[in-house]
């Protein structure tokens, strides 16, 4: 019981990081598209700036929870996971100090330096969390020791990349309808015309993602037993359909928070099918990181979840406080503070 | 070079280029909320620059800390998978309650007081700094609360194979863990003190904004000097704790190869470790390091010849940081009381001031040797007297290893020479600029 909970809140956590930070690697991929000029590119900045950083930090709590909660499946998941995971950090690295650094020196070729980090650090990181959770949810190839049997280019299957594609194509769309909420003129116009291009191309890359997951994985068959839990698809399914009435009404923070069901529902979508498995094995599923065969103990998972029950609500609390404080439309005017980015 | 040794140098190095940043996050936060808290009461405004000038250097720092933060908790999954599944359910979970407990709330309420200048009131303003503040240094001491497991592990049990959690208030409120705890600190306001010194001092020499790094100046100098007195009293109870603790580990830091009665501090000495001996041993103090080992002249200190040879740290490098460090602990307490005595009146000795431009790098080597003396020291254990290190690498290949060393350690020299330079940078500015 205690390992179902904890696996939930794992579940949880990674599809809050994806909600939260999806928006900031959507905004950063999209940057060098939608950035006509200077003054455009700060919007963008700053349309994040206040954020990025506490969103950053979903990130590293899923990270410590898998740690706390499943040290096994932390251990043979990072292992295994080990040049993707490397790249995923540098990525986040050049990213997270290219907001610090960029503004802090006048020079044109100093700025290109970090809009080229911020791009290349948001794209890469929206792909590899797709291309390993897609993994994931497929299988990846452990041995009995929990040793992986294979490398970088195994990830890159057809299932794999089909899923780092929809991860970007997700965060894209969720970028455009942050960014069009906090700005006016012709750059929301302009971000709002986006994710209405990207809306179709999504629903066609989740439909076919969806029917290939039926065709080449078991992520159906905890569905299927339980046919109740296909109720969780209508959280996807709502999402989409509102961030298009949405879109087309120009209702941005609606539409933005339908994308946001959008994200979690599909990440809750593919953990619930791989329960109880954390990491299944393709080799043998006798040989899947599980929430039984590598969680902590009872009294680790039970002191943990205290922490988790005070402080999650609380964060939860002071980030929706600073999000209502610092979420305005931006204006030339914002720009000007001394402190932004 | 195995993946053994390269992911320790790989895990040296990540660690030694985060705690470049960190020390100065920790205490420049609680400076500038000093600033702050005096700018909100008085009303002066130059508290309020004060806060802004040094906070726009303590951003510039800030980021680094946080990025280079995130391959720390990485990293004992990618490189040391079997130590994480060994220990994970104790280490685990206080990396983990330091993300929830601490670390969410000083990334969100740092960029609540930076774009929060205008918007909020100056109370809550006020109240933005001191959580980054608090959180900065509330998450230190869940990550050296989780560092004192590896050096002296209390409340678990060997079960399933691995260490679990036996009790919980044993592992957070053990002595080994609070020494560390308050000697990491202070160290890290020493540096901040020294680093706002320095920078005041070189502004000071030139003649701008006098009026504003004198106050500046005075801040620093009581904080520096509040924290280096700490440091060497604790710095005392430090060490008998590993002498109780960790023998081969204290025997290393002095260099101590015969177990002895009655044992003499010899201020001279040159480690010869092929031949189990010193090569050079002068000017002892008799019965000076049993005394601070174990607060009696008489009192046995073990030798590093009463260890297996495969259970002795590195001597030369555990040593000579030691005494570096030291060394170093009791010049800041020197300049420290001498710039807190001209406090008021900083232009009274420029000698002290060129000093303390000079003085600034100091505090980092020192923090720097510390964390040799802890990590080397308490080699080839990874979790002292539990796991040895060899045992606790990822089944990984050495290829992706020196993938990743490689790259990162270009991509930190990288950002450590901007991030330099810029501090540098903004630093000579001033606060006017």
């Amino acid at each position: 019981m205690l390992e179902t909970i904890w696996f939930l809140l794992w579940g949880i956590l990674w599809a809050i990081y994806f909600v939260l930070d999806g928006f900031d690697l959507g905004l950063g991929t999209l940057m060098p598209f939608l950035a006509k000029n200077e003054q455009d590119k700060r919007f963008i900045y700053n349309a994040m700036g206040p954020f990025w950083d506490g969103n950053e930090v979903w990130l590293i709590t899923a990270g410590g929870v898998t740690f706390a909660a499943f040290p096994k499946t932390y251990a043979v998941m990072f292992s295994g996971l080990y040049t993707a995971l490397m790249l995923l950090l540098i990525a986040l690295i050049i990213r997270g100090i290219s907001f610090e650094f960029r503004s802090k020196v006048e020079s044109p070729g100093w700025k290109k330096i970090w809009d080229t980090c911020m791009f290349i650090g948001s794209f890469l990181p929206a792909l590899l969390l797709g291309v390993a959770f897609a993994n994931i949810f497929k299988g990846i190839p452990i041995d009995a020791n929990g040793v992986f049997q294979g490398n970088i280019l195994t990830l890159l299957n057809p299932y794999g990349l089909l899923g780092g594609i929809l991860f970007v194509l997700l965060f894209l769309e969720h970028g455009a309808l942050w960014l069009a909420f906090r700005t006016t003129g012709d750059l929301q116009l302009r971000s709002g015309a986006t994710a209405a291009k990207i809306w179709p191309i999504k629903v066609i890359v989740l439909l076919i993602f969806l029917v290939y997951s039926a065709i080449s994985t078991q992520l159906f068959a905890n569905y299927l037993a339980n046919p109740i839990l296909f109720i969780l698809l209508a959280l996807p399914i709502i999402g989409i359909f509102l961030s298009r009435i949405y879109t087309g009404t120009q209702q941005w923070l609606k539409a933005w928070i339908a994308s946001a069901l959008t994200i979690f529902g599909t990440a809750m979508f593919g953990v619930i099918g791989i329960y109880p498995a954390l990491l299944p094995s393709s080799i043998n599923p006798a040989y899947s990181m599980t929430i039984y065969n590598s969680s902590s103990s009872t009294l680790t998972l039970k002191i943990m979840l205290g922490v988790a029950l005070i402080f999650v609500p609380l964060v939860i609390g002071y980030q929706f406080w600073v999000y209502k404080k610092f979420s305005h439309p931006l204006t030339p005017k914002d720009l000007e503070y001394e402190e932004a980015y | 070079m195995d993946v053994v040794l390269l992911s320790r140098l790989q895990f040296a190095m990540a660690t030694m280029f985060h705690f470049i940043f960190v020390p100065l996050t920790l205490g420049l936060s609680v400076l500038v909320a000093i600033m702050e808290t005096i700018y909100v009461k008085t009303g002066d405004d130059t508290y309020k620059k004060m806060a802004k000038f040094w906070g726009k250097l303590f951003l510039i720092n800030f980021a680094l800390g946080i990025v280079t933060g995130i391959t720390l908790e990485f990293q004992f999954g990618t490189n040391w998978s079997k130590y994480s599944e060994y220990v994970g359910d104790i280490f685990g979970s206080l990396l983990a309650i330091e993300a929830t407990a601490a670390f969410f709330l000083e990334s969100t309420f740092i960029a609540v007081w930076v774009f929060g200048w205008e918007k909020l009131s100056p109370k809550l303003h006020l109240l933005s700094i001191w959580l980054v503040a608090i959180a900065s240094s509330v998450s230190a001491v869940w990550i050296l609360i989780a560092n004192a497991f590896m050096q002296h592990p209390v409340g678990y049990v060997m079960r399933n194979g691995r260490a679990e959690l036996a009790n919980f208030l044993d592992v957070v409120f053990h002595k080994f863990a609070w020494l560390e705890i308050i000697h990491t600190l202070s160290a890290a306001y020493i540096l901040a003190g020294f680093f706002v010194l320095g920078i005041s001092a070189y502004h000071l020499l030139k003649n701008n904004n006098v009026d504003f790094f004198k106050k500046s100046f005075a801040i620093a100098a009581t904080f520096a000097f509040i924290f280096s007195c700490v440091e060497i009293i604790e710095g005392h109870y430090h060490g008998s704790e590993i002498a109780e603790t960790q023998p081969a580990k204290l025997a290393a830091m002095e260099s101590l190869w015969e177990t002895g009665t009655n044992v003499p501090m010899n201020l001279l000495i040159l480690p010869d470790e092929k031949n189990e001996k010193n090569s050079i041993e002068a000017f002892p103090i008799p019965g000076l390091l049993s005394f601070l080992a174990h607060h009696s002249f008489s009192a046995k200190v073990q030798g590093l010849k009463d260890f297996p040879k495969d259970e002795r740290p590195p001597v030369a490098l555990t040593f000579f940081s030691f005494r570096i460090m030291v060394g170093l602990g009791f010049l800041f307490l020197f300049l420290s009381f001498w710039a807190w005595k001209n406090r008021f009146n900083p232009l009274k000795s420029k000698r002290l001031l060129k000093f303390l431009i000079w003085a600034i790098p100091l505090p980092y080597i020192a923090i720097e040797l510390g964390w040799v003396v802890a990590e080397v020291g308490r080699q080839p254990w990874i979790v002292y007297g539990l796991m040895k290190t060899s045992d606790a690498v990822s089944p990984i290949n050495t290829g992706q290893v020196w993938f990743s060393f490689i790259a990162l350690t270009l991509l930190y020299s990288f950002l450590g020479t901007v991030d330099i330079y810029l501090l540098a940078k903004y630093a000579r500015k001033g606060p006017d600029a």
